[in-house]
């Protein structure tokens, strides 16, 4: 959280009732959002409601043992985040104090109340290099130098927002904490490397464009059927168990962004340790450097207060908004968003609001679509690219995809990876079912496939669909009479359909190789499928009977190519094989 | 302590009083009425001269007479390790006979939230002798794996079976002996299940080592909401202070879901589905989420929950919210139980999501990874074609498809049924996994690695077939 610089000194109130996370007091003078310290202990909250006397406000601690009468201190400031270098590599609960400081703090490997921390290290000292020198003009959102952050990441030190920007009085080079003025300005503003920014308001920029670069994934099923673009949105829904989080791990392990923000909001404590002893000893594929060098954690499990896992998913996007600026590509991962909406549900309920829809609050798909709304690809204020692309998991209730948080994350997402429990029981892995997910960005993407992949990626893609597509139907059909009543052609288009799934849709995750597959290697994977097709449906119109096509010896190879390393040499081998069997068989 | 005789108004398991005194959220209550028997109670909600009083024990006997006493602090469980061996009810009162208890120490039975960066990734295979657990399904330290159930299924059996058998096969070897305890939380089970329990844990001497908590199903279900908390902290202070193993069985967690919601009713507060509050989903968290281990503590506690599925059905509240915190679920599975399996789990639907980083070389064995998956695959396309099966009948299936029904068969027969008493070594579960895949031709193996295949297909199944 932010160190909020009490500015005005306001009155202080009363507790009045205490219920949970909300708490009511009298004679506090404080604007709506505001943040506040209560009780003794100091807890930290938020103003939800502002009633005559009756301010309303949601803690972000456990307010056992808090009674009426304590005191309530308005810091005059609205929730906002720091901003500055060493975010990279941090892990932060949903208000954004650093775990590992608040354990060292707290002394003890429980949470405890009232201690506050600032989000980034205040003292630690950065090498500062300026981009600027005196005499020059600069604006606001403008570079002024840059800072050697991690290993993978330069951190550029820009001008506030809310700055106006002049003519550079004076400028710094060394060594400096984040408090301290490196750049100084001629109408007296003075530029440090921290900034602040309340995290309810999206960050400016000058323009959003539409994407036209995928967010190359790595997984199969994602890059070659369902691809999202670097700015747009993906939505995962599914039910428990079918593999929204190992989905949204892989994404954030091996997408192509530069920075990954990844928001455990109201999941397992377990899941995010996992993520903080894997990162660090992961490589990133695109640098070879720590995959923590680019990543930040925002950690508020479930188990953790109510209102800190309501405000954890703005932290997340003002956290990636501020890397958007400095025109790098960020990739927000939010696990999971329908944890978010019921923490809205429960803070609106106790202030006995009226429900909307399932006990939600009305102005759920407001704050759904707000949010993703701050996702995009932008011409940032200082004129650089950058992108924020949001991927959020959604974790409806009993698995049905008709419930309002699903409902109302689909009318605004562009991508949807439907997760389906069938598949995840039969071990089918991403098990996101290929009939019912889509992606509008296929069209807009294309020609970065074709130019960066190959000429014929679309038709290739589409072969893949239309045999899917005819094995859904013909499926219909066996589960009535039988796979061997159907004619000899229709029987091999199930075949090639099942190692459509099994080679190229399965993907195994825990694989060291499998775990990643390069476009090339997937657009691979595909054209030898497809080549196994043309020669078995040539050896078929030839006479030969489909059972013996089946049994050819090379053709379960095909479900090897995902963990071969040199897979190019493999399937240049394997299509030979299999021409040469099928052709020895007429 | 101030003594007030304020109430105002009584409404189930709710009780208001005026109050003249800050008092706060959370606190404990006493609550003594005109025939002297004394009833505890928490606060639920705190204002300026009113208070919303939670009494554990039932409103019974309550007049605005009675007298209520707020004692100043949060609640509080005393722990020691001479808990062990004792049998408490439902809020923490010894009922055994025994001596009285004498703690080391009273801690507030709201557990503060393990700090993820604190957390250790949790990946020592337990190992519980039931081979659809380990070798499908398995089971680490630190995890919380709840079981699946409904009415009239042998879940306590796998329960016991569990807590009778669970041993870490490492520890063995080194010869470190490894302080394991039960800690045993009933949430309004009768008065014969609890029986079965207490028999077993006598029969088999676990009782020494393990603490029992008892709230039966006549006994107040307020009290229900507490009982888990009590049952946790315990297992907490062993685990992290005494450096115990701590393996914590609740059951049954429908009815402390059962309790929640009628303290909701009673608070007239906004339901969410199906009549339950909109905050259960917190609320389970709370109590799922103190399963772990802290780096650099010994000790570790693993969960156990039980729940019975109202009507069978997964999708309702209380199994799906459990579903997304627990770290995967165990089926069990009302068809397999009346064909005589034992234990009647379903692999098919069960999960452990934190098996991939406890199995493999080093951990249990290499192949361990790749045939729980082909099993799965196999016993899917299995259970598949069996719908078929009833339509076209067999004759009519290729003979592929034939072995893979001979292979769902064989699985349930000689994998999954084992009986409650058998416990198999990992190798064992493993080799029978062998033994089973061999019946498919090795093309099919498609999830195992050639290397893997070449160690342990048996190359002539039939011989294996006459063995079984």
């Amino acid at each position: 959280m932010s160190q909020a610089t009490q500015d005005s000194v306001r009155e202080d109130g009363v507790i009045a009732s205490v219920s949970g996370p909300v708490v009511t007091a009298r004679g506090l003078d404080a604007r709506m959002n505001d943040v506040v310290y209560v009780g003794d202990e100091g807890l930290m909250g938020e103003v939800i409601e502002i009633e005559g006397d009756l301010t309303t406000i949601q803690v972000y601690e456990e307010t056992s043992g808090v009674g009426p009468g304590e005191p309530v201190e308005s810091t005059g400031e609205p929730l906002t985040v720091d901003l500055g270098p060493g975010m990279m590599d941090a892990i932060y609960d949903g208000v954004q104090r650093p775990l590992d400081v608040l354990e060292e703090k707290m002394n003890s490997a429980f949470l405890d109340r009232g201690v506050d921390a600032p989000g980034i290290d205040l003292e630690k000292k950065w090498e500062f290099e300026p981009t600027v020198s005196e005499g020059d003009e600069v604006a606001s959102g403008d570079v002024v130098g840059t800072v050697p952050e991690t290993v993978t990441i330069e951190h550029k030190v820009m001008v506030p927002p809310d700055f106006e920007g002049g003519e550079v009085v004076a400028v710094e080079e060394g060594e400096f904490s984040v408090t301290e003025t490196v750049v100084e300005l001629d109408n007296g503003e003075e530029i440090t490397m921290h900034q602040e920014w309340p995290v309810r308001q999206a960050r400016p920029a000058a323009e959003k464009k539409t994407p036209r670069e995928p967010l190359v994934s790595g997984q199969r099923i994602l890059d070659g059927l369902f691809p999202i673009a670097k700015g747009g949105t993906a939505a995962i829904p599914g039910p428990f168990g079918s593999g929204k989080t190992v989905t949204q791990h892989q994404l954030a392990k091996w997408a192509d962004a530069d920075i990954v923000v990844y928001v455990g909001c109201g999941e397992r404590g377990n899941e995010m340790t996992e993520v903080i002893e894997d990162f660090p000893e992961l490589d990133d594929p695109k640098t070879g450097n720590p995959l923590m060098a680019r990543t930040c954690l925002i950690a508020n499990t479930s188990n953790m207060p109510v209102a800190a896992r309501e405000s954890c998913i703005y932290t997340g996007i003002t956290i990636a908004e501020y890397y958007r600026d400095m025109g790098y590509d960020v990739a927000l991962m939010a696990d999971s968003t329908s944890r978010w909406a019921e923490a809205m549900r429960e803070i609106s309920s106790r202030l006995e609001e009226m429900p909307g829809e399932e006990g939600y609050p009305a102005y759920l798909a407001a704050r759904l679509s707000e949010f993703y709304e701050r996702a995009g690809y932008f011409t940032t204020v200082n004129g650089e690219e950058g992108s924020v692309s949001v991927i959020g998991a959604v974790s409806p209730p009993g698995g049905d995809f008709s419930e309002p948080v699903t409902q109302n994350t689909l009318r605004i997402v562009k991508t949807f990876w439907a997760l389906d429990a069938d598949l995840a029981e039969r071990r089918h892995f991403p098990a996101i079912n290929w009939n019912e997910s889509y992606s509008l960005y296929q069209e807009q993407l294309d020609p970065w496939f074709v130019e960066n992949v190959e000429d014929d990626w679309a038709e290739e893609r589409q072969w893949a669909v239309d045999v899917l597509d005819e094995e859904n139907e013909l499926q219909e059909i066996v589960q009535l009479v039988g796979k061997d009543a159907l004619p000899e052609d229709q029987q091999l288009t199930l075949e090639i359909a099942r190692y459509l799934r099994e080679a190229y849709l399965q993907q195994n995750a825990f694989h060291p190789t499998d775990t990643y597959c390069s476009p090339e290697k997937t657009y691979g994977i595909l054209t030898a499928i497809h080549a196994f097709n043309d020669e078995a449906f040539k050896a078929l119109e030839a006479g030969v009977p489909v059972e013996e096509i089946q049994a050819i010896e090379a053709a379960p190879r095909l479900n090897r190519i995902g963990v071969q390393e040199d897979w190019e040499a493999y399937i240049e081998d394997l299509k030979a094989e299999i021409t040469e069997q099928l052709r020895e068989l007429y | 302590m101030k003594e007030y005789q304020t109430i105002t108004e009584i409404s189930g398991p709710l009780v208001f009083a005026e109050v003249d005194e800050p008092i706060g959220y959370d606190e404990i209550v006493e609550i003594e009425t005109p025939q002297g028997e004394t009833k505890r109670g928490q606060v639920l909600e705190s204002s300026e001269g009113l208070v919303a009083i939670q009494v554990f024990e039932g409103t019974t006997g309550i007049d605005r007479n009675a007298s209520v006493r707020f004692l100043g602090e949060t609640l509080k469980m005393p722990v020691t390790e001479d808990l062990l061996g004792r049998v408490l009810d439902g809020s923490g009162q010894p009922i055994d006979g025994g001596p009285e208890i004498v703690p080391d120490e009273r801690r507030d039975i709201v557990g503060a939230a393990i700090n993820p960066y604190s957390r250790e990734y949790p990946e020592e295979f337990i190992q519980t002798g039931v081979s659809a657990i380990d070798g499908m399904n398995t089971l680490v330290r630190g995890q919380k794996l709840p079981i699946f159930s409904a009415s009239g299924l042998p879940h306590n059996n796998l329960a016991l079976q569990i807590a009778r058998q669970a041993t870490v096969p490492e520890d063995e070897d080194s010869g470190e002996e490894s302080e394991f305890a039960v800690v045993f939380g009933a949430m309004g089970i009768t008065q014969e299940e609890a029986n079965e329990f207490m028999e077993d844990f006598e029969r088999t001497g676990a009782l020494e080592r393990s603490v029992v908590f008892t709230n039966l199903a006549d006994d107040p279900a307020v009290e229900r909401t507490v009982t888990p908390r009590l049952a946790l902290t315990t297992a907490e202070y062993l685990a992290f202070d005494k450096d115990y193993h701590v393996l914590v069985i609740l059951t049954d967690m429908t009815n402390y879901c059962e309790a929640l919601r009628e303290i909701g009713a009673a608070r007239e507060e906004v339901p969410g589905r199906r009549g339950y509050p909109g905050y259960m989903y917190t609320d389970l968290a709370q109590l799922y989420e103190r399963a772990g281990r802290i780096q650099g503590r010994d000790g570790s506690v693993t969960q156990i929950p039980i729940l019975t599925m109202p009507g069978d059905d997964d999708t309702h509240p209380i199994p799906d919210l459990t579903g997304y915190i627990t770290e995967g679920q165990i089926y069990i599975d009302r068809d397999l139980n009346s064909q005589g399996i034992r234990p009647p789990i379903n692999p098919l639907p069960s999960l452990s999501r934190l098996m991939d980083d406890g199995i493999g070389e080093g951990l249990t064995r290499e192949d361990h990874a790749d045939v729980s998956d082909q099993m799965y695959a196999a016993y899917a396309e299995g259970e598949d074609l069996r719908d078929l099966v009833n339509i076209v009948g067999r004759e009519a299936l290729s003979e592929r498809d034939n072995k893979y029904l001979d292979f769902a068969e064989r699985f349930e027969a000689e994998f999954v049924n084992q009986g409650f008493d058998t416990d198999r070594s990992i190798e064992d579960t493993l080799d029978i996994g062998w033994d089973l895949l061999s019946m498919l031709p090795k093309s099919e193996l498609n999830r195992i690695d050639e290397e893997l295949i070449e160690d342990y297909y048996h190359e002539d199944a039939e011989s294996v077939e006459a063995e079984a």
